[in-house]
């Protein structure tokens, strides 16, 4: 958004383009010396202007996006709500979400993100801000421009084969540490590990370049002042670029609770009001997948059940996602 | 001052900086603690590349192995005068198979496609298929293979009497040429990829037009200061965080139920008469050209604007339009960026899986795709169908199937990274 304005050939005017002796001025028109009629003055240009109308459309394109979610979330939630077995109360209140017997308590869901979430964020929070800082304050150029293409390789692997490595690798090896009678094979634990190293990317490439922003001559201040390496680090460059390390890990929460086929893979298919990471759970998003699979008749209360989930979980993302915008414009250190 | 403060408050009194032996010892505890943090630093680094490691070990020892099979009938009692199955001209192999399956079901064959046409390798892989019929009983990992080959053949030996145990590498040829089958030793992904062809070629089609164009309108044309436009801006970087299971749940309202008449292909009257609902491929398409558009725009933006402003002067100052200058300069020295950004965007929907399973893929589909009107399932559907499946064979599937997505994806981003490095030089010699 901070590109030049460019000039836009509107403001040439006839004026500025005509010279001291460019020729006689006649009605609608100037003639220079010797040489054909040539209208200098603004014209009307259709053809601009339709490009240019559609060039909005394209724009506009997602702002109906946004319209469309947010219609197509609130009038599906507003059936279910208005369905008479349904109510907010029960929605929020209920610890049980059983569309077979009417039961749509949303906290077995919530719980089994919320939990997932977690394990993953206490994955890769200190690891992938470990990672920035290392890469950023530590790293040579060269080892740099071998663990950045690493660390894209991560980001670039679909969810689904992480599901698959979740179920596969992560469990097997949960099962052989802590025993299988104490994890059972669908776990939110080896979930959300998972989704743990699937968001290190995110976090240690936002951080990173945070923490790349802070201006070295504050760095150089600090070694003058006989700091070691770690001290500049964690002192000086860190807190300067906080803001930024901050939106880095909201983005990533958002992005853990939204994430759904590592969940819908290894979680586990039934939801359960369970504490315990070892135990199967069905979160938010993988109910939305696993009843969407399945055949579903329009205009159902599961049909419209989905939808709820669907617009608190889009709720709950997007306030994440402001939230971490406003951090960064409320908070960041301005260097001259 | 804090740094120094800290490091002085144990020291005793008589001036801010310790001096001797405490100065010293300070020091060296300091640089100690230098030391082991940059080894945990490091260990992080190390923990990243390990669960890459760990990820695509995992992928290799899934796809590759020894399988344990007991077939239906031995092909060596069908070997014909010592001359093994595989050997045999066609003729006799038909006559094999007419001996071992029901006259009804030899019409069916014979009605499907008359044998006179049909070639050698069809009717031996109808023999395996009807007569063989290979059941596999186990299957192990490649590093077990590898390792513990002793124990593998003991372990087959004990459980699974009389099986053939053979080492099988699940990605093979037939694998990619084969269409989807329930029998895991017949399965292939070839819908499936040309179903993410199709899905992909629509949203290439979709997005990248239109996100070329918001790109262009918001860095060119648009007006900083008016509210519309920063709306805009606002909503395109709010979009791309958006989870795209979201995204699934627009398509199915919008291009499944409501433009159902459009996307089932009915208002051309071409559409699959059975399936006639809108789980097509053009919906899939179209969500997926939906969800990857921020992404699209974003880079397309900053594509446009890194185009040095000195080229669109010296256009303006020729006297071309607005458009001529954007048709004829800018867009021209932006395009690898915006290929490059393309590109990763397109990725992206290759691996996107949630939002296909919402619009509804098909669970099993062995017919290939007709066109964007025809039911669909993509590579990563398939895998995630053969994940949740509880036998190990489908699992090794899965594996040889992330295998050949995983290769789709590489070739893609290192076009990517060609893509951009070419450019960058090619920028630094101008």
């Amino acid at each position: 958004m901070t590109g030049p304005a460019p000039i836009a050939p509107a403001t040439i005017s006839a004026e500025s383009v005509r010279g001291p002796g460019a020729g006689a001025e006649i009605e609608g028109g100037t003639v220079l010396r010797g040489g054909p009629k040539i209208d200098l003055r603004r014209k009307p240009r259709v053809a601009e202007s339709l490009i240019k109308g559609f060039l909005f459309l394209c724009g506009a394109i997602s702002i109906l996006t946004t319209l469309g979610i947010v219609f197509v979330l609130g009038r599906e939630s507003l059936l279910f709500f208005a369905s008479e077995e349904m109510n907010l109360f029960k929605f929020f209140g209920g610890t049980e979400w059983q569309p077979a017997i009417g039961r749509f308590g949303i906290w077995p869901l919530v719980t089994a993100t919320l939990m997932a979430s977690a394990i993953a964020m206490a994955v890769a929070l200190p690891v992938g801000l470990c990672v920035a800082i290392c890469l950023s304050e530590y790293a040579t150029h060269r080892t740099r421009s071998i663990l950045k293409p690493i660390l894209e390789i991560l980001a670039g692997i679909p969810t689904v084969v992480y599901g698959y490595f979740a179920l596969t690798f992560m469990t097997p090896m949960l099962r052989g540490i802590l025993g299988r009678d104490v994890v059972e094979i669908y776990n939110t634990a080896s979930a959300g590990i998972v989704i743990g190293i699937l968001v290190i990317p995110l976090v240690s490439s936002m951080s990173e370049d945070a923490l790349s922003a802070v201006p070295s001559s504050l760095r150089q201040a600090s070694y003058g002042l006989g700091a070691t390496r770690l001290e500049t680090a964690v002192r000086i460059v860190l807190p300067a670029a906080l803001s930024g390390v901050a939106a880095a890990f909201i983005v990533a929460i958002s992005r853990a609770i939204g994430e759904t086929m590592i969940v819908a893979i290894a979680a586990g298919a039934g939801p359960n009001f369970t504490f315990s990471p070892f135990r199967a759970a069905e979160t938010m998003t993988g109910h939305i997948v696993r009843i969407s699979g399945g055949d579903l008749s329009y205009d159902s209360i599961d049909y419209n059940s989905i939808f709820a989930i669907g617009l608190l979980l889009f709720l709950l993302t997007l306030s994440l996602n402001v939230l971490s915008q406003w951090i960064v414009r409320r908070f960041r250190e301005e260097y001259e | 001052m804090a740094l120094i403060q800290d490091h002085t408050a144990d020291q005793p009194a008589g001036g801010l900086m310790p001096s001797g032996s405490a100065y010293h010892d300070q020091v060296v505890a300091r640089q100690r603690r230098g030391r082991a943090w940059a080894v945990i630093f490091q260990a992080a680094m190390l923990a990243g590349i390990v669960a890459l490691c760990a990820l695509l070990l995992n992928i290799l020892n899934q796809s590759f192995g020894y399988v344990a099979i007991v077939n239906n009938i031995d092909p060596g009692e069908l070997a014909d005068n010592g001359v093994p199955l595989d050997k045999l001209p066609k003729d006799e192999l038909v006559d094999i198979l007419e001996a071992n399956i029901s006259a009804g079901l030899m019409r069916r064959y014979e009605h499907d496609m008359p044998f006179a046409q049909r070639s050698r390798e069809n009717v031996h892989e109808l023999i395996l298929e009807r007569v063989v019929e290979p059941q596999v009983q186990a299957t192990w990992g490649l590093f077990d293979s590898i390792f513990t080959r002793g124990s593998v053949f003991a372990e087959a030996e004990e459980r699974f009497a009389g099986s053939e145990v053979y080492f099988r590498s699940w990605l093979t040829t037939s694998f990619i040429s084969k269409s989807q089958s329930s029998e895991p030793l017949r399965a292939g992904v070839r819908t499936a990829i040309f179903g993410s062809l199709w899905v992909v070629a629509i949203t290439i089609l979709f997005s990248f037009p239109i996100g070329v164009g918001a790109a262009i309108y918001l860095e060119e044309y648009a007006r900083k200061e008016r509210l519309l436009n920063r709306l805009i801006q606002t909503n395109i970087n709010n979009l791309a965080g958006v989870p795209s299971i979201i995204y699934g749940m627009l398509g199915l309202a919008i291009f499944v139920r409501i433009l159902e008449f459009f996307t089932s292909g009915a208002f051309l009257g071409i559409g699959d008469q059975s399936t006639a609902n809108g789980r097509t491929i053009i919906s899939a398409g179209l969500t997926l050209g939906l969800l990857i558009l921020p992404l699209i725009i974003i880079n397309g933006q900053e594509a446009i604007r890194a185009v040095p402003s000195s080229l669109r002067q010296a256009g303006f100052g020729l006297g071309a339009t607005h458009w001529q200058v954007i048709w004829h300069h800018v867009l021209p020295s932006a395009m690898p960026g915006i290929l490059t950004g393309t590109i990763l965007a397109v990725s992206r929907a290759i691996g996107e899986t949630a939002p296909l399973v919402v619009v509804g893929a098909s669970t099993f589909i062995a017919l290939d795709p007709s066109g964007p009107f025809s039911k669909f399932t993509v590579l990563p559907i398939q895998i995630y169908q053969w994940t949740s499946r509880p036998q190990d064979e489908f699992r090794n599937l899965a594996a040889a199937a992330i295998l050949v997505l995983l290769i789709l994806l590489l070739s893609l981003n290192a076009s990517a990274v060609l893509l951009r490095n070419r450019f960058d030089h090619s920028r630094a010699t101008a």
